[in-house]
């Protein structure tokens, strides 16, 4: 079973069809029992970063979410929900993320070429590093959907795939059995459920 | 790169597609959800779901279609269509919608925007605007494109963004139908006006169109039509591959 970490940020219906697609039992849930005795957990999230910590800190889930991943079980964030994974965001001031993964996360108009639209919204193509069992169902090329103004920076060592935007994008990370994606799989059509298919599968561990 | 979005649009009566032709391989062309998901295996980046019910009843019927159609169908969906409060922006989006558009309810209160905006995130706020010239002059049209507010297009555009709108559909009335091609002199003054993403609606009758679209106008991220794909006038992979072919980025 998959834990969906439902604390208050975001919309859960895709994820929740998506898994049902793909014929895995996923379940929203802010029981950290549940979210304890998941397969996988999954760490959602959209909006802004400081809204959603404090969120995630005052709905107690925050202890559940790390003690699960200390403990080795795959973790994924998806959207703000990996952004949180880093040591601290800028979006807005400075907070401080989870600490999952070393990196900060940046405002990607620090990069990109001036006149190219913030937020990125839309397709873009995933280039990957190196492989990741995460990928093994799609190839280089493949196109999935972003809709982010922030990217994760400084986390060199971790990135699994990037995206160009006018320059290259962390698009996704991993660090042992922490995952994230900058992108939504659950909207990203076949591609989207295969990268949810691998995450489920053997072997998705770094 | 990211790559030129096509989104078809489809209108829903009483929980059927108004518009719709003979599709091979598919067993009903009214039904929302099968042509929702023809759409997406052919390559569609997006969807709109129009919502053209007056009834209480055929709304019910509407977020059940929307429903069972986002179980089944994973590329973002908007909706739009008798959006006012933010009671109609819950309703939908509790429904599996990503993006909700406002036309005629951001004129009768145009802080919904801001609301909605403030409560699901600019990305989620589309504004979608039917404007057509009156006297030489980009108007804003209301209730389907009946009755001119009077307000100017281009500045109404830009407070709505800067509300908080987190993309704008611009329709124009005066190429809608018409099938010669996007209204792309309007098109142009909106690109120059705001920074978020513009939607171009309103004129598409073949796959040059779209072309011309993109090639003139590199501030325009999406392509939105209706009847062209609902009567296979256009199919979307003979369009992607076009575009790829132009120099386009596209999705395929």
């Amino acid at each position: 079973m998959i834990a969906l970490v439902d604390y208050g940020v975001g919309n859960l219906f895709s994820l929740l069809s998506s898994f049902a697609a793909i014929g895995v039992e996923a379940r929203a849930t802010d029981d950290p029992a549940v979210i304890a005795a998941a397969d996988r957990v999954i760490l959602p999230g959209v909006g802004a970063f400081a809204d959603a910590r404090r969120k995630l800190a005052e709905s107690g889930l925050e202890k559940t979410v790390l003690d699960q991943a200390e403990k080795g079980k795959p973790l994924m964030g998806i959207c703000l929900g990996m952004q949180l994974l880093f040591d601290k965001s800028l979006e807005y001031g400075e907070h401080k993320g989870l600490g999952l993964i070393p990196g900060v996360v940046r405002p990607i108009a620090d990069v990109i070429p001036k006149g190219l639209k913030i937020p990125q919204i839309g397709w873009n193509a995933l280039s990957f590093p190196k492989p990741h069992p995460l990928f093994s169902k799609i190839k280089e090329g493949d196109h999935v959907y972003f809709v982010h103004s922030y990217y994760a920076a400084d986390c060199d060592d971790f990135v699994l795939a990037t995206t160009e935007y006018g320059a290259p994008l962390t698009a996704a990370v991993g660090r042992e059995n922490v995952l994230g994606c900058q992108f939504h799989p659950e909207k990203s059509g076949e591609v989207g459920l295969n990268i949810l298919r691998a995450f489920c599968g053997e072997g998705v561990l770094c | 790169m990211i790559t030129k979005r096509i989104i078809p649009c489809l209108d829903v009566k009483d929980g059927r597609v108004v518009k719709g032709t003979n599709f091979k391989g598919l067993g009903d062309v009214a039904s929302p959800v099968e042509l929702a998901q023809l759409y997406s295996s052919s390559g569609a980046d997006e969807l709109v779901f129009y919502d053209i019910t007056a009834s209480a009843e055929g709304r019910n019927l509407f977020t059940d279609i929307l429903t069972e159609t986002a179980k089944k169908v994973f590329i973002p969906l908007t909706v739009g269509g008798g959006i006012r409060t933010l009671a109609d922006f819950d309703r939908v989006l509790h429904c599996g919608a990503d993006k909700v558009s406002v036309n005629s309810g951001a004129i009768a209160d145009p802080s919904i925007v801001e609301k909605a905006a403030r409560r699901y995130g600019d990305q989620c706020v589309v504004l979608s605007a039917d404007i057509a010239r009156v006297d030489g002059v980009f108007r804003v049209f209301a209730k389907g494109g009946r009755e001119n507010t009077g307000m100017e297009a281009i500045e109404w555009i830009r407070r709505c963004v800067g509300m908080g709108a987190g993309e704008v559909v611009v329709n124009s009335i005066d190429t809608d139908g018409v099938k010669g091609g996007f209204d792309l002199e309007m098109l142009a003054a909106v690109c120059d006006a705001v920074k978020v993403p513009v939607i171009a609606s309103g004129g598409a009758g073949k796959v040059e169109d779209f072309i011309n679209l993109f090639k003139t106008l590199p501030g325009v991220d999406a392509g939105l039509a209706a009847s062209v794909f609902h009567f296979g006038e256009i199919a979307i992979p003979d369009l992607k591959r076009a575009m790829r072919e132009a120099g386009i980025p596209a999705r395929i």
